[in-house]
């Protein structure tokens, strides 16, 4: 019974301390609510009577898009638009009719922003239009006091000075999705906030945004700002510096254009830079931000050439006789030639009851690995492959940065494709013919590369064996964006000599595939090797009839490839053509390498450092121009 | 002295006598003020939320007298399976939302919707109070004993936090740490409790992820996600504070009928109230819940079975929680939760278990003699 009394009292003492805690909790309340009404009350009565607070969302300014001499190639420009918050309205179908009679407003707009007002708190502003003329900004401006809810705002416009020349790596941004905006970041309900959809826009669009600040500011009645409270200072997002030279894309533009659909890439050999990196038909990025019309887009959809594709990262091409290199350099590697190793060429190579034939009906005659390489005989190939094999041709080509995706600044990149054993298998379920590694000798059958990862593959053959990466980004902000220091491939520099002097030989020699295309003048000669590639197999009929590329249809002819370098003695520039469907490479793609390697040196963008402009950086821009989102009366 | 034999021979019109009517008529009062502040939120209309509340408020007084009048010992048998019920409840909201219906909180009964976590905050009183009822002090003092009690608390919590609704789990967690406490566990695991979580929350932050960092800091900091939690703070002080001492009088209030507080008949409805209402007002309410509180503290303190004084002490504070964490909220004091204003707030769920919980205190009142073997 003691027990039960005891249990009693520290019940009823710990109820009682309960109890306490309750009163003292109860007065804290009363205090707040006495501070809040009575000392405060005076001050929340001014503002809730006289006064709004607004509180402003401050949208970052998006970054910069600059080349690499400063020129700019993605600005700001203003944009005036008008918006209109859903609780301000008196019924916001009502204002927006209002508002059509004001200025021309399509149904779809109409109906875009009931659905969005459907969807997001009375108080967030919606974009209604933007890109409004002066005329219409005055429609609205003078009828603002009958309109409540309804405001013009200042935001930015993307546009893109460079147009059709740069449009594959600056991108375009486009509006935000509905996915994006149930992520949750309250950056994506800034009206008219716009996201990057292709190119660098999209692969560094999370640096390029900034980050959104805020202000409350209070306003009088009619909505005029008295002061500012308090303020959150957003960032401003980081400019982007390319390696890129604008005149040199725009001269790409020029010549590749001249063919139905190609695309080039022009880096450094020994950083990787990239100069240049063009996809041709292109098309105006200004379209994507200044309103694309419905055929249009038809349009560039139905376009064969596909122009909204960039085929320099993203044009998967068997790299046809561009790859004997890799051959080459494979056997000379592995030691299944010497510089002095012959092949007899009758035109075609039999193997296991096969006959491969070599592009020259009736056969090189003997040929050594240097001659082999200038005249593009597929039987000396045909033949060391077989020794080699495939998954120690894949290995060199992966060394020199085939079949597989070069971490390049654009997300548009693809892999390409280098087969193995293993991948036959886990694709086909099939064991590897000794065959198909014959094929692969000469870049056909399974092989896909991408013009980027053939210059690629130039500048390492003749930069002495580093393993450059591409890139277009200098800097991100004031920050360099890549470190150059390539680890070495373990090459003889012997061996990439020879393979350098089989190159000049192409161009140089009276006999090579691309002597026609050689640059005359010494100190500027290019080095390099042509590739034609099938893009379906030659039936035996046409063989012997000798059926003509040119009479087939477009869509069916070979695709036109080269690489080179140059100058020849001292590389400093690599670059990869492909022409789509060209017919061969020494005829269509040769001349625009030589055009393009010429082009390059003579504005050597090499021998001038990246500009960042130091002004920029010492005065930031933080954010701009305020803008209302919401408000209180 | 009444023994149970004599109570169970109480007729129904003596048992409606013992029925604590002080108490029915400060919940009608407190009931009466928020339908008066959802006729006025709905800018003076009966429509859309007083009518239905007072339809609820009916049922739910209903509800409340019958609970109130069956025999405790009935409600001691109860209580496990009432608790297993809110377990049962709980992981089929969970299972719903992992189905594809999104993050439900809710089991839509067809007239109302149920939020089993409402439940959950009555059954794990009451499943606490079964298990100290009559045990010996000694008891109460062993880790081993308190361990299962641990668990009664700790699973619903769970779950809940699963939602997740990190405001009701820890509702749950005061109101079953109040039960832990007049059942008499030793103080120094109260204490050093306190002091192992104030300890562990930085080495805890150090096992944070950034992105939860981030939340925790947006749920403590509201100011800098000033298009979210922010607004309806500043926009609540704003409509309170311009309430003054005696309030811009019923029906007048400019701020809060606005749509500035898009939760102006739920969980901000105290602001409405003091807006109109002002200084004079808002001491008022908070007094008429003052002595709603001690109703039920003395309810629990004239208890003479265990069972009964726990569970009108752990329903009181689960009730005062509500009002605590309410009123403090939209006062700018902590936090944004979504916690409503018991008897005040519009919401079918709430008005229900507040009321089907003062039911149960009530029985404890009635049946206060009753003895109550340990099954």
């Amino acid at each position: 019974m003691k027990k039960e009394n005891q249990k009693e009292r520290i019940f009823t003492r710990r109820t009682l301390f309960i109890g306490a805690l309750q009163a003292a909790l109860l007065c804290v309340l009363g205090g707040r609510l006495a501070w809040l009404q009575i000392t405060q009350g005076a001050k929340y009565k001014t503002l809730s009577e006289k006064n709004r607070i607004n509180i402003n969302m401050l949208s970052p300014s998006r970054g910069l898009i600059y080349d690499r001499y400063g020129t700019p190639l993605a600005v700001n420009d203003e944009n005036f638009r008008v918006l209109v918050i859903p609780e301000q309205t008196e019924n916001l179908e009502k204002a927006l009719s209002k508002l059509q009679k004001l200025i021309e407003i399509s149904q779809s707009d109409i109906k875009r922003v009931l659905k969005q007002a459907s969807r997001s708190a009375a108080f967030v502003p919606l974009e209604v239009k933007d890109k409004l003329s002066w005329q219409e900004v005055a429609q609205v401006e003078v009828n603002l006091p009958d309109l409540p809810g309804v405001a013009i705002d200042v935001g930015e416009i993307r546009s893109y000075p460079y147009g059709v020349s740069t449009a594959h790596i600056t991108g375009y941004v486009g509006a935000v999705t509905e996915a994006e905006v149930k992520t949750g970041d309250p950056i994506f309900k800034l009206p008219g906030f716009k996201v990057g959809r292709t190119g660098l826009e999209k692969a560094f669009d999370k640096k390029l945004r900034g980050s959104a600040g805020s202000a409350e500011v209070e306003v009088n009645v009619v909505g005029r700002q008295v002061r500012e409270l308090k303020r959150h200072e957003g960032l401003p997002g980081k400019d982007l510096t390319l390696t890129i030279d604008a005149d040199l894309q725009i001269y790409m533009q020029e010549r590749l254009s001249q063919e139905k659909s190609a695309s080039a890439v022009i880096m450094d050999v020994h950083t990787g830079a990239v100069y240049g990196l063009f996809s041709s038909p292109a098309f105006d990025v200004n379209l994507f931000t200044t309103g694309l019309s419905a055929e249009k887009w038809e349009e560039l959809n139905a376009d064969p050439g596909l122009p909204l594709n960039n085929k320099a990262v993203s044009g998967q091409y068997p790299p046809g006789s561009t790859f004997k290199m890799v051959t080459a350099l494979a056997a000379l590697e592995e030691g299944y030639v010497t510089r002095n190793k012959t092949v007899y060429c009758p035109g075609h190579y039999d193997y296991g009851g096969d006959r491969f034939h070599c592009w020259k009906r009736g056969g090189h005659g003997t040929m050594n690995l240097v001659s082999a390489l200038a005249e593009s005989c597929d039987t000396y190939f045909y033949e060391i492959a077989t020794e080699i094999g495939i998954d120690t041709l894949a290995a060199y080509a992966k060394k020199l940065g085939l079949g597989e995706r070069l971490d390049f600044d654009l997300t548009e990149e693809a892999p390409g494709l280098m087969p193995t054993i293993a991948w036959k298998r886990g694709h086909f379920g099939k064991a590897w013919q000794p065959g198909e590694t014959i094929v692969s000798s000469i870049g056909q059958g399974y092989l896909l590369t991408t013009p980027l990862q053939l210059a690629t593959m130039t500048a390492r053959l003749v930069n002495g064996g580093k393993q450059v990466k591409p890139w277009l980004t200098a800097y991100t902000g004031r920050i360099p964006t890549h470190d150059y220091q390539w680890p070495v491939l373990n090459l003889s520099k012997k061996n990439l000599d020879l393979i350098g002097l089989g190159m000049s030989n192409v161009v140089n020699d009276p006999d090579g595939t691309a002597y026609a295309a050689r640059i005359q003048n010494a100190s500027m000669a290019m080095a390099g090797k042509t590739g034609t590639a099938q893009v379906r197999r030659i039936t035996m009929e046409e063989r012997s009839e000798g059926v003509l590329n040119s009479d087939l249809p477009w869509k069916l002819r070979h695709h036109a490839l080269f690489v080179g370098y140059a100058p020849v003695g001292n590389p400093r520039y690599a670059c990869a053509v492909v022409v789509d469907h060209g017919g061969s490479g020494s005829a269509a793609a040769a001349p625009i390498a030589r055009d393009l390697l010429t082009k390059v040196q003579q504005r050597d963008p090499a021998s001038k450092p990246v500009y960042l402009d130091q002004t920029s950086a010492a005065q930031p821009t933080p954010t701009r121009k305020p803008m209302q989102t919401k408000q209180n009366t | 002295m009444r023994g149970i034999e004599i109570q169970s021979d109480i007729k129904l019109g003596q048992k409606i006598l013992y029925i604590n009517w002080g108490l029915v008529a400060l919940i009608t009062i407190i009931a009466c003020i928020g339908f008066s502040c959802l006729y006025s939120a709905a800018g003076g209309s009966l429509s859309p939320w007083a009518t239905p509340q007072i339809v609820r408020f009916m049922m739910g007084m209903c509800g409340m007298l019958v609970v109130a009048l069956i025999d405790i010992r009935f409600w001691y048998k109860m209580a496990y399976p009432c608790f297993a019920l809110g377990m049962v409840l709980l992981v089929v909201v969970e299972a719903m939302g992992h189905v594809g219906m999104g993050a439900q909180r809710w089991i839509n009964l067809g007239f109302m919707k149920l939020q089993p976590s409402e439940v959950m905050k009555i059954a794990v009183v009451m499943a606490l109070a079964r298990y100290f009822h009559a045990v010996s002090v000694d008891d109460v003092r062993r880790i081993t004993f308190l361990i299962p009690a641990a668990l009664i608390v700790l699973a619903p919590v769970g779950l809940v936090l699963l939602q997740p609704d990190l405001g009701t789990s820890l509702m749950i967690i005061m109101a079953g740490l109040s039960v832990f406490f007049v059942a008499g566990a030793p103080l120094w695991m109260f204490i050093s409790g306190i002091v192992g979580t104030v300890a562990s929350v930085p080495v805890a932050w150090h096992f944070l992820h950034d992105y939860q960092k981030k939340r925790v800091m947006t749920f403590l900091d509201p100011e800098s996600d000033p298009l979210g939690a922010g607004y309806h703070i500043t926009q609540s002080k704003i409509a309170l504070g311009s309430g003054g001492m005696e309030g811009k009088g019923f029906l007048e209030g400019t701020q809060s009928r606005l749509n500035f507080l898009p939760e102006k008949q739920t969980d901000f409805i105290f602001t409405l109230f003091a807006e109109e209402w002002g200084f004079v007002g808002g001491v008022v309410l908070l007094a008429l819940f003052a002595l709603v509180f001690i109703y039920c503290g003395v309810i629990a303190l004239r208890c003479r079975h265990d069972f009964g004084r726990l569970l009108a002490l752990g329903l009181m504070v689960n009730f005062s929680l509500y009002v605590f964490i309410n009123i403090a909220m939209v006062m700018g004091l902590i936090p944004v939760v979504g916690a409503p204003l018991p008897l005040i707030s519009y919401g079918g769920t709430a008005m229900l278990s507040v009321m089907l919980g003062f039911g149960l205190i009530m029985s404890c009142s009635i049946y206060k003699d009753s003895k109550i073997p340990r099954l």
